[in-house]
């Protein structure tokens, strides 16, 4: 095991499958001579040079276009956009042609893209840098979604997209790339997609936590086991496939369930949990099931909105305590 | 069969230490500034002290803006317009006050001169109920509706269509005012551009597009994001354009007054290409290693500022001291605003569902 940062373990999974194959490439605004806007892609075009460390123009939907007709040709590029909230105007080829071409050209075509970057909020930027959008690309037949909250999830999972032969979604956090954590150091670490991890182990309640929520499950559980109240967390790293499985187990056993959701309450990763738990484990709940999200609002700037627009330990404790009716 | 190649393989161009003979890179090339005085120019002494006024306004609300963000009296971004007033403060003396002007995210010196008073830009930045958007926008987004400044957008290149649209509504209701729309270099790239451009052409809207090519789309230098010289962008379209020297005040505004008389009466589009510099990083997280000191340097000395108080001084506007009254009158008021920023209550708790619908009580998804 090492201790790595986040961006590290980035770093590290790109270094690796780019030293392993030639066709894997990095393109993207400020990833070569600036090193990345946040350091990510750092040391990499010293590394690999010019041609396979690429700057871009701030043209992501010409860019992201570019990265898919390079994979559809042969090419196993990893397009970079500064945070997902920008790749909203690369929308159209992620969602109209590296999501289809394969099936409605009858099999003919692969499209072995990773499009990845920050997701979500990173503090006070406002309405327009602020949007989570994993469980929006999850809506879409053909891809593969991916949020990881940890350095040594996103090592192995990083590898696992960059290899996958289907155009791959992979989000990061601004918020959480200093984060340090262990990571593996198993040679060739890979974690395969579509796996989620019971992160911690606990009887009364199971969390579902992905991303920067899953921080939160982690001190919410902590204020919890103060009133020995153990949560179960699960982390499903991928948001699709998802391991619907591995909750299902956990709810059979606490029967009871909180979900976190970095983005809005509307038709979200929290919703659509929510709903497959009733179908699978009806039976086994002893309340219903409860989520914490955004609220159905803009991301204020001012400080003070912005930490009551947020996400808190408080609202996921308060939700515990509603299902397991401690209040 | 086409034989395979072998040889170097690039995509993008390189940026520095890849310069000749250890000659100082230039970020942007000026053109010449105007000969005109202020007379011809119709400008009176006292529109030039107005002038020097706003532009000194511009930069020290900002380097107070800056000391209190080092201070940690807010967070979020800041991205600072220093080095760039002579364009928001040549154009806006060159419109009308009911034309309008839509900007991208470094936009404090247009919503400084177009009536957001330092006070209430101050308290936008601090987040607070008292700033011009009422602490819900923050620095990239001042807006001042009411005076036609329709405000700072963060996502570049999202704002050129908008500004065709606000053309759009001016030649719909046919009032005579014109619609004015600024974006950095880094903006060109974007297809919004193009397509916004093809459409204001083809449908004759009275809309001035403005890039401010200050050489850096964040720390990427113009020659390696964009191709040729931005402002022949405008050939492909037919457009009408010009180029300009946005470290010279009159040469901004004379040049505009002359596109935004041509405009009004032949609503026809125009793209204009002004030439400046950013002293400051991208914004306050940025260690710069993509420029010079030197470059940097090289700019400095042709202040706009500085060389507009020293047109005053030698053409015996104004003495020495009106313009130190000027700029202590300025930096008090300044102080003022850091002040009243400090001072200001946040929004109210309830104001997070505020202006999200235009109904009162309007339908939340819980
Ligand atoms: C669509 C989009 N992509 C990327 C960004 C991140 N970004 C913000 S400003 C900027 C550079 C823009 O440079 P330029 O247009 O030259 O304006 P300047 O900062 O020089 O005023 C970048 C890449 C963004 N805000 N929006
Ligand atoms: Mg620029």
């Amino acid at each position: 095991m090492a201790e790595l940062q986040f961006r590290e373990a980035i770093k590290a999974a790109i270094d690796e499958e780019m030293a392993k194959d030639e066709k894997v490439l990095i393109m993207g605004e400020e990833v070569a001579e600036y090193n990345g806007a946040y350091k990510t892609t750092e040391g990499l075009l010293d590394k690999y040079g010019y041609k396979r460390v690429i700057d871009t123009p701030i043209s992501e939907l010409g860019f992201a276009g570019i990265g898919v007709g390079a994979a559809m040709n042969g090419l196993r590029p990893i397009v970079e956009f500064m945070t997902f909230n920008f790749a909203v105007l690369a929308a159209d080829q992620i969602i109209n042609h590296a999501s289809k071409v394969k099936y409605m050209t009858g099999g003919q075509i692969d499209c072995p893209i990773v499009f990845r970057g920050p997701n979500a909020s990173a503090g006070q930027l406002g309405a327009t840098h602020s949007v989570a959008y994993d469980s929006m690309y999850a809506h879409f037949p053909g891809l593969k979604v991916i949020y990881t909250s940890e350095p040594d999830d996103a090592k192995g999972l990083l590898k696992s997209a960059i290899r996958d032969d289907n155009p791959v979604l992979f989000m990061e956090s601004e918020q959480m790339y200093g984060l340090k954590g262990e990571v593996s150091d198993e040679e060739d670490y890979i974690i395969p997609i579509g796996k989620g991890k019971i992160k911690r182990e606990g009887e009364h309640v199971t969390l579902v936590a992905h991303g920067k929520m899953y921080h939160l499950a982690v001190q919410a559980a902590k204020e919890l086991a103060k009133d020995n109240v153990e949560c179960e967390i699960i982390d499903p790293r991928t948001v699709k496939p998802l391991d619907l499985p591995l909750i299902i187990e956990s709810i059979k056993k606490t029967n009871r369930c909180v979900i976190l959701d970095e983005a809005h309450p509307f038709g979200g990763l929290a919703a659509e949990v929510g709903f497959l738990i009733q179908r699978e484990a009806f039976d086994y709940l002893d309340a219903p099931v409860q989520r914490v999200t955004l609220p159905d609002v803009c991301a204020p700037f001012a400080k003070n909105l912005f930490d009551l627009w947020y996400p808190s330990v408080k609202q996921v404790v308060d939700a515990v305590n509603q299902v397991t009716y401690r209040n | 069969m086409a034989k395979k190649k072998s040889g170097n393989v690039e995509f993008a161009p390189r940026g520095i230490g890849d310069e000749k003979s250890g000659a100082v890179q230039k970020g942007v090339d000026l053109p010449a500034a105007t000969k005109s005085k202020h007379k011809d120019l119709g400008l009176s002494a006292a529109k030039l002290k107005a002038m020097y006024e706003q532009m000194y306004l511009q930069r020290r609300f900002e380097e107070r803006a800056m000391q209190q963000y080092q201070k940690g009296k807010f967070g979020g971004f800041l991205h600072l317009y220093i080095g760039q007033e002579a364009i928001s403060t040549g154009t806006t003396f060159a419109l009308n006050d009911d034309d309008d002007i839509i900007t991208a995210y470094r936009d404090h010196g247009w919503g400084l001169c177009r009536g957001i008073t330092p006070s209430e830009g101050m308290a936008e930045l601090f987040g607070k109920a008292t700033g011009c958007s009422r602490g819900k926008g923050g620095s990239m987004h001042f807006a001042k509706a009411e005076n036609h400044f329709w405000g700072g957008y963060g996502i570049v290149g999202g704002h050129i269509p908008i500004g065709g649209g606000l053309a759009f509504a001016n030649k719909y209701e046919q009032n005579g005012r014109i619609s004015t729309c600024f974006f950095g270099d880094g903006a060109v790239d974007q297809g919004a551009l193009h397509e916004t451009f093809n459409i204001a052409q083809l449908w004759k809207l009275p809309a001035i597009f403005v890039v401010e090519n200050n050489g850096y789309s964040m720390g990427t230098a113009a020659r390696r994001h964009t191709v040729a010289d931005i402002v022949d962008r405008a050939d492909g379209y037919g457009m009408k354009s010009a180029v300009i020297n946005g470290m010279d005040v009159f040469s901004v505004y004379e040049k505009m007054k002359e596109i935004a008389d041509d405009v009004r009466k032949n609503s026809e589009p125009w793209f204009v290409e002004i030439r400046t510099y950013r002293y400051r990083g991208h914004s306050m997280s940025d260690p710069q290693k993509y420029r010079t000191k030197e470059e940097l340097e090289e700019y400095q000395k042709i202040d706009p500022i500085e060389r507009l108080k020293t047109y005053i001084l030698e053409n015996d506007i104004a003495k020495e001291a009106a313009l130190e009254k000027i700029e202590e009158k300025v930096e008090q008021e300044v102080l003022d605003a850091v002040e009243f920023a400090d001072n200001s209550d946040f929004p109210k708790d309830e104001e997070l569902y505020e202006d999200m619908f235009v109904e009162d009580d309007p339908y939340f998804h819980t």
